[in-house]
């Protein structure tokens, strides 16, 4: 991809991360860029505070937030702490986006977003949902896309693709 | 005298203005919306987790039935995500025939919007014209995939199969017909002092508010924000076209109602360029691990008879690393997540369905209004459950 337009977009990912190191230094634990997209991976603790730079400092303005999901890291070969949340943050005034991401352990809360960018609320929800992990302060964590009984998180790699119990087949003859 | 008033509607999820299997709890003061909860989830398919367990290959017919009133769009934004981490693009004639397919399903999703939003605030026949447009593009579905609905036609590194003979003039005929048609559906609508009392104020949200939901497509761009997925990054060649982004004013049922109309017109302009840009040429990326070898190969050629085993056997590796792939689905941002851990199948898929981010933003639309104009405003949000529950 060595085309001009590009190039340039990659420089701006660079301004980005510019400022953040500036602004946070080590607190940005791992910077990756693969594809032209820049991933920054942070302590949970630190989400909030960055998110909120990265929202509201006049140069950066990333003021949409695209997406929140998530990742069960349990067969892949570094799988401690086992799951990951991430966020797509984007910049209507900028058109830059960027990959934001903490880790998690089974259990473990992560700070909710939804007050920054009130989107968050639903798709934290759903995180919640399919993989279990919990948002600290969240307005409404309730389960979102299966029943409120349902009993484990099916997008967790340890729950299986097909249906068991069986109920069809536990029905008397 | 009782001391509490309100009373709660249960609306859905049967219930044909609810546009699928949408369930809204409404706290109703007379026919004064003070409070609606939706609740979703009753079109959960685990399309996501189905996706994990499938050959990148595999999984394209599952992603036809998230925005089923759009599906090459859905193939689309997956194929793409999985080309990004191969570091591969299509040739010109596979990309042009994607983008000539995609506007066509963005003209057939809204016609399928207009038809239900204008029979859900009465005007009936609207509807049965828009289905009559609908159905030429189905038979061109039809003409590529065999499919008139879950086409799955596009594929990674190209398309399934080059375009039939005749394909061309009918989707000339077509785009001829198409802009008198959709003149006819404006004469209907869009002075009608009905219509309008229906739609003009109706379901304001602000531009600022429509940001921090982060609503995306024609919802977004009716309040007044410029952000298209094909103008800000473009995709399958997108920036050698000549198109415009219509944008609304207020934010309201009506804007979003205008948007759409100039988008359908803006859609046509782009697949008339596709077609004028249509040259004989290759479809798919000449990549023999990626690509199926041509039949009469097989017969000759022992390399060409080992990679088909492998491909159809195992399938191809895509390198371990993530991307996100956005496209301008005719709902909005549809945005593709995709992790690799080097193997065959995709660790781990996402898709940022607009319908699930622009729903969340119907209670601000509709508490303080009536119950009438709940109808109004889920038909101007043009959600699909399928795609919102996945």
């Amino acid at each position: 991809m060595g085309d001009p337009e590009s190039r340039e977009e990659a420089q701006a990912e660079s301004l980005v991360l510019q400022r953040l190191r500036e602004q946070f230094g080590p607190r940005l634990l791992e910077v990756k860029v693969w594809r032209n997209e820049t991933t920054v991976l942070l302590a949970p603790q630190d989400l909030v505070v960055v998110c909120r730079f990265l929202r509201d400092d006049p140069g950066l303005a990333f003021d949409f937030l695209s997406d929140v999901t998530g990742v069960d890291r349990l067969m892949l070969p570094e799988s401690s702490p086992r799951f990951e949340v991430v966020y797509h943050v984007y910049s209507l005034q900028y058109r830059r986006r960027l990959r934001l991401k903490v880790r998690v352990d089974e259990g473990q809360a992560v700070p909710t977003v939804a007050d920054l960018w009130p989107t968050a609320n639903w798709h934290e929800r759903e995180v919640y949902d399919v993989f279990g992990v919990p948002f600290d302060g969240h307005p409404d964590l309730r389960r979102i896309l299966l029943p409120d009984d349902w009993e484990g998180h099916p997008l967790r790699k340890d729950y299986p693709v097909e249906a068991s119990p069986k109920w069809w087949e536990e029905e008397p003859a | 005298m009782s001391p509490t008033r309100t009373m709660t509607l249960n609306m859905g999820p049967q219930h044909p203005s609810t546009h699928g299997v949408l369930r809204l709890v409404l706290e109703l003061d007379g026919e004064l919306v003070l409070k609606c909860t939706p609740h979703i989830g009753y079109l959960h398919t685990g399309i996501e987790k189905g996706l994990e367990s499938k050959r990148f290959q595999q999984g394209i017919p599952l992603t036809d039935r998230m925005d089923y009133l759009a599906p090459l769009s859905n193939n689309l934004a997956l194929v793409l995500a999985i080309e990004k981490a191969l570091g591969i693009q299509p040739p010109e004639r596979g990309q042009t025939i994607r983008v000539l397919l995609t506007e066509l399903t963005r003209i057939k999703s809204h016609l399928v919007w207009l038809g239900t939003h204008a029979m859900d605030i009465g005007a009936m026949s609207v509807f049965l014209y828009c289905f009559r447009e609908r159905e030429a593009i189905l038979d061109l579905y039809e003409m590529v995939s065999g499919q008139r609905m879950m086409a799955s036609y596009f594929r990674v590194g190209g398309l399934a199969a080059d375009l039939p003979p005749g394909f061309e003039d009918r989707v000339q005929a077509f785009l001829e017909t198409f802009p008198s048609r959709l003149g006819e559906y404006e004469a209907l609508l869009t002075q009608n002092p009905l219509w309008r009392q229906r739609t003009v104020g109706i379901g304001v949200i602000s531009r600022e508010h429509a940001v921090a939901m982060a609503l995306s497509g024609p919802n977004l761009r009716a309040c007044g924000v410029s952000y298209d997925v094909r103008k800000a990054h473009p995709y399958s060649s997108y920036e050698r076209y000549q198109f415009e982004v219509p944008l609304g004013k207020v934010g309201d049922v009506y804007d979003r109602y205008m948007v759409r109309m100039a988008e359908m017109r803006q859609s046509h302009g782009i697949a008339s360029q596709a077609l004028a840009r249509l040259t004989p040429g290759p479809i798919n990326v000449a990549d023999p691990k990626l690509i199926p070898p041509a039949k009469p190969l097989l017969k000759t050629s022992m390399e060409a008879l080992i990679h088909h085993f492998k491909l159809y056997s195992e399938g191809f590796h895509v390198p371990a690393g993530e991307v996100y792939q956005p496209i301008e689905a005719p709902k909005g941002e549809l945005g593709a997540y995709l992790v690799s851990d080097g193997g065959t199948r995709p660790y781990r898929v996402h898709f940022r369905a607009p319908s699930f981010v622009n729903l969340q933003a119907l209670p601000r639309m509709v508490e303080g209004r009536l119950v009438a104009d709940v109808v109004a405003v889920i038909g101007s949000l043009d959600i699909v459950l399928g795609e919102i529950d996945r």
